[in-house]
């Protein structure tokens, strides 16, 4: 940035240890904030808040949660769409149970119904790894797919088979169902997705996150120098389950309305892997990125040839844009296989010592 | 299962044909996997492709045989493009980059497929290739067992398929060269075998596994991008018999193939039906625990 840290003196353990050193990083993520909490939704339209906006941030919790089991602990999965799936139909269950409990509350509850879920599938990680703990995860895509069509108590017994989000009041304010506007459910999205990073962003930096960590750079080392495996691995598996099913849930209750088991397909779970690795592994911020990349982009494609005046049938549109996603993908991959981050990251290397080249 | 044994061999034959059509699918993967270390997962797609390639060139007026061939060269450019674009610049990068990328690739054929030849489902030509139709009844005692010819002709065509890749792997100079470059990267290009050769012929080989696999499967169904989703049911079939054993594919396979349709058929019903989506998931996972490399994988050897 065109700022350094220069003449910036820390003079405690708590000034040493924060999360953003300094002042103009922190004059910068409350800008950030105020824009994402204040001004987008007073200038926004519904479009801009429903069809990019919540999007965006829900997959951002999703692909955090992801980022925190592949990037820091190493341990690949394609199960996220199930483990999404998870806390949206525990949600879903919890809530037709007990509807008089606050509906954010219940959101965030079922997270731990996905982490338990999380755990008992990664319980393989244990013992198989690489590509063929994939398979593991797949098996928990898989299956759970299977049971949110055939486990018909998982959806109260629907004709439809979907399950439909009540609608749920918080301080008299409509939260959730056809009622609650779209500037509310923002609100809530924005400030779950916020704590949530907050949370995981000092998670990763702790003893947890660190431990992680050896056991992605080399598990057998770790475990000589008194890592649990057990533990580590698992709890990575549970945390990241956790954020996936807050994320599954708040994309069912907060963004769709309602859901039919298709929404919590393997496509999901590839599209949130991408966003990691698009936006980078091992960072946070990455999956930020990487969520408005992979979310964004698509839309933007449809709408260009539209842009350029070309008239080409809605059906071409959409091949086109897959042939073009797929060719991006693999150019952004050889042109810059750490991701968004690390991008970002050189660009503020750059810019600290501009306009010298060291 | 003991009440009606001819039908349990009925069960388990149409186990053993899915099983050899899985054990296909899990060659691409293993002869790629092998020399360039890419788990690619486009091979679903290349399945599809390739056989979309075939029934629209028919459908354009070139002969059967002619659409055949058209097709290989179809598969010929893919391996020397994906070598070019993917391969080449993407040398030494983290596996999880290249899975990446060729999950890019199969956005990217799908997408190409469509445009070229249309999204709607289309029916194998099975006839001006040559192959059987009905069925053949054989009595065992007094009942009657149905087996399908075509059934038949695909269990042959694999069998043939991988016994002449075996052959080309263990006779010929270029199969030597693979092998060498599937042990060891670094040492075979210092022997002075091209990587990038090498690289393009397995690509191809993969390519025409995938032809093949993709006319016996759509065969039996359409050809029609519904097909992607059996790279998926490979993957377990893959792990089981380890990522780098051609015998180990074959032999999964038809272990997935067996076992899926003995437990849809005869446990499926106390669970609610269509298990056959995870239960192959579950068989490759058990096996797992007990041989986390597979059942003919490398053994693995970790060292601090």
């Amino acid at each position: 940035m065109l700022y350094r840290e220069a003449g910036q003196f820390k003079t405690s353990y708590a000034a040493d240890q924060a999360i953003l050193p300094l002042v103009e990083d922190r004059i910068g993520m409350v800008a950030t904030l105020l824009v994402a909490g204040a001004v987008i939704p007073a200038i926004g339209g519904d479009f801009l808040l429903n069809g990019v906006m919540i999007p965006f941030l829900i997959f951002a919790l999703a692909a955090v949660g992801l980022n925190l089991l592949v990037g820091y602990a190493g341990l690949l999965s394609l199960g996220t769409g199930a483990f999404m799936g998870v806390g949206a139909y525990a949600c879903y269950k919890l809530t037709t149970l007990f509807p008089d409990v606050n509906i954010v509350l219940v959101i965030l509850c079922s997270g731990f119904f996905s982490a338990a879920a999380g755990v008992a599938f990664g319980l393989p990680s244990l013992r198989i790894k690489g590509f063929y703990l994939v398979v593991a995860t797949l098996a928990a895509q898989f299956f759970f797919e299977w049971a949110f069509i055939r486990i018909g108590w998982l959806y109260n017994h629907n004709a439809s088979g979907a399950i439909e989000v009540p609608s749920r009041e918080m301080l008299g304010i409509a939260i959730t169902g056809p009622a609650a506007t779209s500037t509310t459910r923002y609100w809530v999205v924005l400030a779950i997705v916020m704590l949530m990073t907050w949370f995981a962003s000092n998670l990763v930096r702790g003893r947890y996150g660190r431990a992680w960590m050896m056991v992605r750079d080399m598990d057998i080392a770790a475990e000589l120098m008194g890592v649990p495996m057990l533990r580590t691995k698992l709890l990575a598996f549970a945390v990241s389950s956790f954020y996936c099913g807050v994320a599954g849930a708040m994309m069912v209750f907060l963004w769709y309305g309602s859901a039919e088991p298709s929404a919590f397909s393997i496509r999901v779970s590839f599209q949130v892997l991408f966003m990691v690795i698009i936006g980078g592994m091992g960072s946070l911020l990455g999956s930020f990125f990487g969520a408005a990349f992979i979310w964004a982009f698509p839309i933007l494609l449809r709408l260009m040839p539209e842009f350029l005046g070309l008239k080409i049938e809605s059906q071409t549109v959409d091949q086109l844009a897959q042939i073009a996603f797929g060719a991006l993908i693999i150019l952004f991959l050889i042109v810059e296989p750490h991701g968004l981050a690390r991008l970002w990251s050189l660009a503020k290397q750059k810019l600290r010592v501009w306009p010298f080249p060291y | 299962m003991a009440a009606n044994p001819v039908f349990l061999v009925k069960v388990i034959w149409e186990g053993l044909v899915a099983g050899m059509l899985y054990a296909l699918i899990a060659l691409g993967f293993v002869l790629i996997y092998k020399a360039s270390g890419v788990f690619n997962f486009a091979q679903g797609i290349m399945v599809v492709f390739s056989a979309l390639t075939l029934v629209g060139l028919h459908e354009r007026g070139l002969p059967a045989y002619a659409a055949l061939f058209g097709a290989l060269v179809v598969m010929l450019l893919l391996a020397i493009a994906v070598e070019r674009a993917i391969l080449r610049p993407l040398v030494n990068q983290p596996d999880i980059t290249l899975l990446m990328a060729t999950i890019g690739l199969t956005s990217l054929l799908i997408g190409l497929g469509e445009i070229v030849f249309g999204g709607e489902p289309k029916t194998m030509i099975t006839r001006d290739l040559g192959l059987p139709s009905g069925s053949i009844r054989l009595m065992i005692g007094d009942r009657p067992l149905v087996l399908q010819r075509l059934d038949i002709a695909a269990g042959a065509t694999a069998l043939l398929l991988i016994t002449a890749l075996a052959v080309f792997f263990q006779r010929t100079r270029i199969g030597r060269a693979l092998r060498a470059v599937a042990d060891d990267h670094q040492a075979a290009l210092s022997v002075g075998i091209s990587l990038n050769q090498i690289w393009i012929i397995v690509w191809f080989t993969a390519g025409l596994v995938a032809l093949v696999t993709g006319i016996m499967w759509s065969a039996k169904s359409d050809v029609s991008f519904a097909l992607e989703i059996i790279a998926l049911r490979a993957l377990p079939v893959l792990v089981l018999g380890g990522l780098t054993s051609i015998p180990g594919a074959i032999v999964g396979g038809l272990i997935i193939g067996v076992g899926e349709k003995l437990g849809e058929i005869y446990w499926g019903r106390l669970v609610g039906g269509a298990i056959d989506s995870w239960l192959a998931y579950f068989i490759a996972l058990i096996f797992l625990l007990l041989r986390p490399q597979g059942l003919f994988g490398e053994k693995i050897i970790e060292r601090v």
